[in-house]
């Protein structure tokens, strides 16, 4: 524990926090408005500032003045605790994902522990306690319902999320989320492996199978967030808002955030995971200067920004599940969708070494 | 009686639901696509464009009142559209000309003309009641205030928006 290494983890954590990823949140929460808006042939907020770009500034204000109101009947630690346990858990995420090369030798990652993707799923499921202790807390039918839901839709997710990324690690051999990143610099990223041994078949035919886990990690993501077509914890038509209908001003605003954070997360970790990373063809890492160090984070950033948009491009299209197609969909296909998956690139491994 | 809805019995292609959900996607990018590239014609952004040129003839906006040729107020306070007026948005004091006025003829004048346009329905029929052509329903739509006294016109306001009307009371000529 020297200094250098306490001040750069301190720097980092304060820098991908306070400068990108809670401006991120707020401008996630913007760009869903203007690209929803667009798809269905609307503007969309364009009236604070140059085309609206301070929307967020404006809606923070409002939800920081607004009175924290409280319900008479709630469970009052609960009730309190609730939005930042919905919060905290998508945040954490980050800190082990790789969000770039080295800057200045210092690597671009804030904790590089070796059971990466474990500690993702660990805390990645505390998300769900944020929403049953507020549909609980809450004491009220809709949210409890909406709670209720959130908890049996995530755990059956859970278990197509975490079975979906075990070809990754097959073929990485680690769980470090670095060496994922490493091993893609080297082979090709998972879905498009056009470097290294680029003529090889068995890396090729891993493809396939990648591509599927790469599509029900995607899916098992956006159940995970609570997004639609998956967002029946919060379905306004049905349960007037779900988890937060009792929620008022800031801590409103929490369980939005956290939801928004989530989504940023989940993208980072399908970008780590699938489309290597940090990495680009032809950009040399941080080790060749400081501006390629920048690069390489600004390239990690705009490729979670692309898959943030395929998610509210989901979103805007898909209409939301029924609650038994949802259950049947995450237990009947994907379940066995990724164990099959398992297998075959097993199988793939074993005879085809690669 | 109950209705049985036909189902329609899928293929295993249609079951999948994937082709469906491409298309779907697809066309929701293509909204996006062309309103990024400005070829749909979104609704009209109202404070910076109006639809001011297009309104019809006939459109009933706020009610003013107007002055004659020689600046006289047209108004002879006879309290018609008073009575009329359904949620009673309008309040006028009249008041008696004196002999020396040079239109002394009409007898009364209007002292005080209140019209509260928060009450205000637009429905005309002041405009219709008046016997003497002097209040009518403009134009003017965008209609704000801060507080509720804002929003009651008084008579130098409604002669304001009125403006100057030419010509002699002509109201019923074409029925005589």
């Amino acid at each position: 524990m020297d200094t250098f290494f306490v001040t750069t983890s301190l720097l980092k954590i304060l820098g991908i926090l306070f400068l990108v990823i809670l401006p991120m949140v707020s401008y996630a929460v913007y760009a869903e408005r203007r690209v929803s808006a667009f798809m269905q042939d609307r503007l969309g907020p364009n009236r604070v500032g140059p085309a609206g770009l301070f929307q967020p500034v404006a809606d923070v204000a409002k939800l920081l003045l607004k009175e924290s109101f409280s319900p008479a009947n709630v469970n009052t630690f609960y009730y309190w605790l609730a939005p930042c346990l919905a919060l905290i858990p998508a945040l954490i995420t980050i800190a082990v994902v790789p969000f770039g090369s080295t800057l200045f030798g210092v690597p671009m990652v804030i904790a590089d522990v070796n059971v990466g993707i474990l500690y993702v799923f660990a805390v990645a499921s505390l998300g769900v306690y944020g929403i049953v202790l507020a549909g609980w807390a809450s004491n009220s039918k809709y949210p409890f319902l909406g709670g209720v839901r959130s908890s049996s839709q995530m755990i059956s997710y859970e278990l197509s999320l975490g079975l979906a990324v075990i070809p990754v690690f097959l073929v990485v051999g680690n769980l470090r989320l670095t060496s994922v990143v490493r091993y893609q610099i080297e082979h090709g990223w998972f879905i498009a492996p056009f470097i290294g041994d680029w003529t090889n078949i068995g890396k090729w035919l891993l493809t396939i199978p990648m591509f599927i886990s790469f599509v029900v990690f995607m899916i098992a993501v956006f159940a995970e967030t609570n997004r639609l077509p998956f967002d029946l914890p919060e379905a306004e038509q049905e349960l007037a808002g779900g988890y937060h209908t009792e929620y008022a001003g800031m801590k409103f605003a929490l369980f939005f955030l956290g939801e928004y954070a989530a989504m940023i997360s989940g993208s980072a970790l399908v970008v780590t995971l699938f489309f290597g990373g940090w990495h680009f063809p032809g950009i040399p890492d941080g080790a060749h200067g400081w501006v390629f160090g920048l690069i390489n984070i600004a390239l990690f950033f705009a490729k979670v920004a692309i898959v943030i948009f395929i998610f509210m491009w989901v979103r805007w299209t898909l209409p939301r599940f029924r609650f038994d197609q949802l259950m049947r969909l995450g237990w009947l296909f994907f379940f066995e969708i990724a164990l099959v998956n398992i297998f075959v690139v097993a199988g793939i491994m074993a005879f085809l070494p690669t | 009686m109950a209705i049985t809805v036909p189902r329609p019995n899928l293929n295993w292609r249609e079951r999948l639901y994937l082709p469906a959900i491409v298309a779907g996607l697809a066309i929701t990018f293509k909204h996006f696509k062309n309103m990024i590239f400005g070829r749909t014609k979104v609704t009209m952004e109202y404070p910076e464009q109006k639809w001011d040129a297009n309104l019809p003839e006939h459109y009933r906006g706020a009610p003013a009142l107007v002055r004659d040729a020689d600046g006289r107020v047209r108004c002879v306070a006879c309290q018609l559209c008073e009575f009329i007026c359904p949620p009673r948005a309008i309040k006028m004091v009249p008041g008696e000309l004196p002999r020396t006025d040079r239109f002394a003829k009409v007898e009364k004048f209007p002292e005080e003309f209140d019209i509260d346009m928060v009450r205000c329905i637009f429905c005309g029929l002041c405009e219709e009641v008046c016997p003497e052509q002097a209040i009518f329903l403009r134009k003017d739509y965008a209609i704000t205030g801060f507080t509720r006294e804002d929003m009651v016109h008084r008579k130098d306001k409604l002669l304001e928006i009125g403006g100057v009307m030419h010509g002699v009371v002509l109201k019923w000529n074409e029925k005589k």
